[in-house]
């Protein structure tokens, strides 16, 4: 287990872009932290200068409080997992994962012993004669991840590893990453563009865009209270509404937009006039899209309704809806940075 | 039915010859339609009473069959390990490009010109042949060598003007497949703890076995059929000692005017190719199962 530091890392590809601009970050031994963003974000590059895979342009990193810049990935005690897997396709399961063994010269002797605890942790032992081409891609998955494993590592590295899994594997596969993680605690970070799994398996959410980190907060906290625009409409799906009233962007989010009648009306809620113009069913939710009346002029805003909450609205029709006062967000409009609560 | 054309041509041109070939193989007499049946007498005195195409009787053996085996060792390996190593070391260089089209333009040329080029630069005559040039200028007591006059030397002078010629298409092969190698996977041997020497023999050339395999029998098949480079360069000499299996084919053939003789060391080198053609099929049969 390591602490992981960045210091004013930078890596530019050209002169005018930079994939990552300057991040510092610190993450404490035995930390879950996920990074999130949109593709062309940098969080796969701020990843692998963490690996050592790219060399920065600018900045340190540290592993465990010394400086890894200069290494080469095998000299940082690391272990990553590739969003393909990377598994050396010539080589059977059991090579693949006693491969980091042999590399650090680990003893003969010890090799298989460990080849069998790490395939068991994964439930893969059946499969160590097999090639990798023999295997599903859930199956692979867990042969990276059992390599990952194999030598205890300082730290891992996981680049976007459950992306090229069906959903329903998905989300089997996001539980017991997260179960294995707990169990050995070793400090890991997660790189992924799904905010569904970022919110579910990190300790902490790394939001990045343009190279620049936009927030770092536990799940809840980068959901309710966003840093700013790009935050709260990167988050949630669908994400904040988010419209212009005079020198402030207001945002809440579609499921605090309730009609009058399904919340408790009191002095912390404040009123709109709401004009339904359509409604998807989506099972558990509906989704009601419409135009926010008066003020500042009309916005398009959507309101996401559990399935038990009555809609008492017909298309077209004008009705008031509420939010409560806590979930206003204020966004200043030139920097879009959170500000506080204007009079309305 | 679609297969007809396919099937006359490859009869036509491809089966009737070889048929012909193995035919007038059991013939002798002069001229280019040979005329007397003689059985395997042909093939006897080719194993047994040829010393220009095997000789046992000398330590080590000599002659066309023993040269050409030289020429598969050499021929074969040395392009195959300079194309690997250029394709690998020059990968991602600022020069790349440069210098692999340096290195394919032998392929480009005619054997036959590269065949001119190589005479002059092993001429004996350092004002000519740079090789003595430059060798007479590095270790000024050495005499000039003949390069291709004498018979010791002769066959590696040769082999080194193919080598020349074929290490283009080895490193652009090569290369190219190098370059299509999954770059995550030699990431993850990094990280894994495998130095570049461990990634290099472990898990970059195991994934470049197929195309290894391919450089590896194109060149085995050409070294079996050389002809071109022996024939202008050295005409086989000196008194015999440059002959290979595919010049011996072409001198018996057309300068000798045996027919069925020329006919016989084809069907040799017919034989020794039906190998390395079946490893092939074999290898193309399984990368596309």
């Amino acid at each position: 287990m390591a602490t992981v530091e960045t210091r004013k890392i930078s890596k530019f590809y050209t002169h005018e872009q930079a994939a990552v601009d300057g991040i510092d970050l610190f993450i404490p031994e035995g930390e879950f932290i996920v990074f999130l963003g949109p593709s062309g974000c940098g969080k796969t590059t701020l990843l692998r200068m963490i690996a050592g895979l790219e060399h920065p342009t600018a900045g340190d990193v540290l592993i465990d409080d010394r400086v890894v810049t200069a290494l080469a990935p095998r000299d940082r005690n690391i272990a990553m997992v590739f969003q393909s897997y990377a598994l050396y396709p010539h080589m059977s399961v059991f090579d693949n994962i006693a491969f980091p063994l042999r590399a650090r010269q680990f003893a003969k002797a010890e090799i298989p012993g460990k080849v069998r605890w790490a395939a068991e942790m994964f439930g893969i032992a059946r499969f160590l004669e097999r090639k990798p081409r023999e295997l599903s891609g859930g199956e692979r998955q867990r042969v990276a991840l059992a390599r990952a494993l194999v030598r205890e590592p300082q730290v891992f590295l996981l680049d976007e590893p459950l992306s090229n899994l069906d959903a329903k594997l998905r989300t089997s596969a996001r539980d017991e990453l997260q179960q294995f993680q707990r169990r050995i605690g070793t400090t890991t970070i997660y790189v992924t563009h799904d905010q569904v799994e970022a919110m579910g398996l990190g300790d902490r959410v790394v939001v990045l865009s343009q190279g620049k980190v936009r927030q770092v907060g536990k799940p809840l906290e980068v959901y309710d209270e966003p840093a700013d625009t790009f935050v709260a409409g990167f988050l949630g799906s669908p994400p904040m509404n988010l419209i212009d009233r005079g020198s402030a962007i207001l945002g809440f989010r579609p499921e605090h937009f309730l009609p009058i009648e399904a919340r408790e009306t009191g002095n912390d809620a404040v009123r709109f006039t709401f004009r339904v113009t359509r409604v998807e069913y989506l099972g558990a939710d509906r989704l009601v899209y419409g135009m926010l009346e008066g003020g500042a002029g009309e916005a398009k805003v959507l309101s996401r309704l559990p399935s038990t909450v009555p809609l008492p609205v017909q298309l077209g029709e004008r009705h008031e809806f509420v939010i409560g006062r806590r979930d206003l967000k204020f966004f200043d409009r030139q920097t879009g940075l959170r500000t506080a609560p204007i009079p309305l | 039915m679609f297969l007809a054309p396919a099937a006359v041509l490859l009869l036509v041109f491809f089966m009737h010859p070889t048929l012909q070939t193995i035919w007038w193989s059991f013939h002798g007499g002069i001229g280019l339609e040979p005329s007397r049946f003689v059985g395997a007498d042909n093939y006897v005195r080719l194993l047994t009473g040829d010393p220009l195409f095997l000789n046992l009787e000398v330590w080590p053996p000599s002659g066309a069959l023993v040269n050409n085996l030289l020429w598969l060792a050499l021929f074969t390996l040395s392009p195959l390990g300079l194309g690997l190593s250029i394709a690998v070391l020059a990968d991602g260089v600022r020069y790349e490009r440069t210098l692999k089209a340096v290195i394919f333009l032998p392929m480009v040329i005619s054997a036959t010109a590269a065949s001119v080029i190589f005479r002059f630069v092993y001429s004996p005559d350092p004002t000519i042949g740079i090789l003595n040039a430059v060798l007479g200028a590095l270790f000024p007591w050495l005499e000039p060598v003949p390069w291709l006059g004498r018979r010791s030397v002769v066959n590696f002078a040769l082999i080194g003007a193919a080598v020349w010629i074929w290490t283009g298409l080895a490193t652009t092969v090569l290369s190219a497949a190098y370059k299509a190698l999954d770059r995550e996977v030699l990431e993850a041997a990094n990280v894994d703890g495998a130095g570049p020497w461990r990634t290099f023999w472990r898990v970059a050339l195991p994934m470049l076995a197929g195309p290894i395999a391919f450089v590896a029998i194109a060149l085995v098949i050409n070294g079996l059929k050389m002809l071109e480079l022996v024939l202008v360069m050295t005409a086989g000499g000196p008194r015999g000692a440059s002959r290979i299996i595919g010049f011996t084919v072409y001198w018996e053939m057309f300068n000798n005017s045996r027919a069925g003789y020329g006919s016989a060391v084809a069907v040799v080198m017919l034989l020794l190719l039906v190998p390395v053609i079946a490893v092939q099929l074999r290898r193309v049969g399984r990368e596309e199962r």
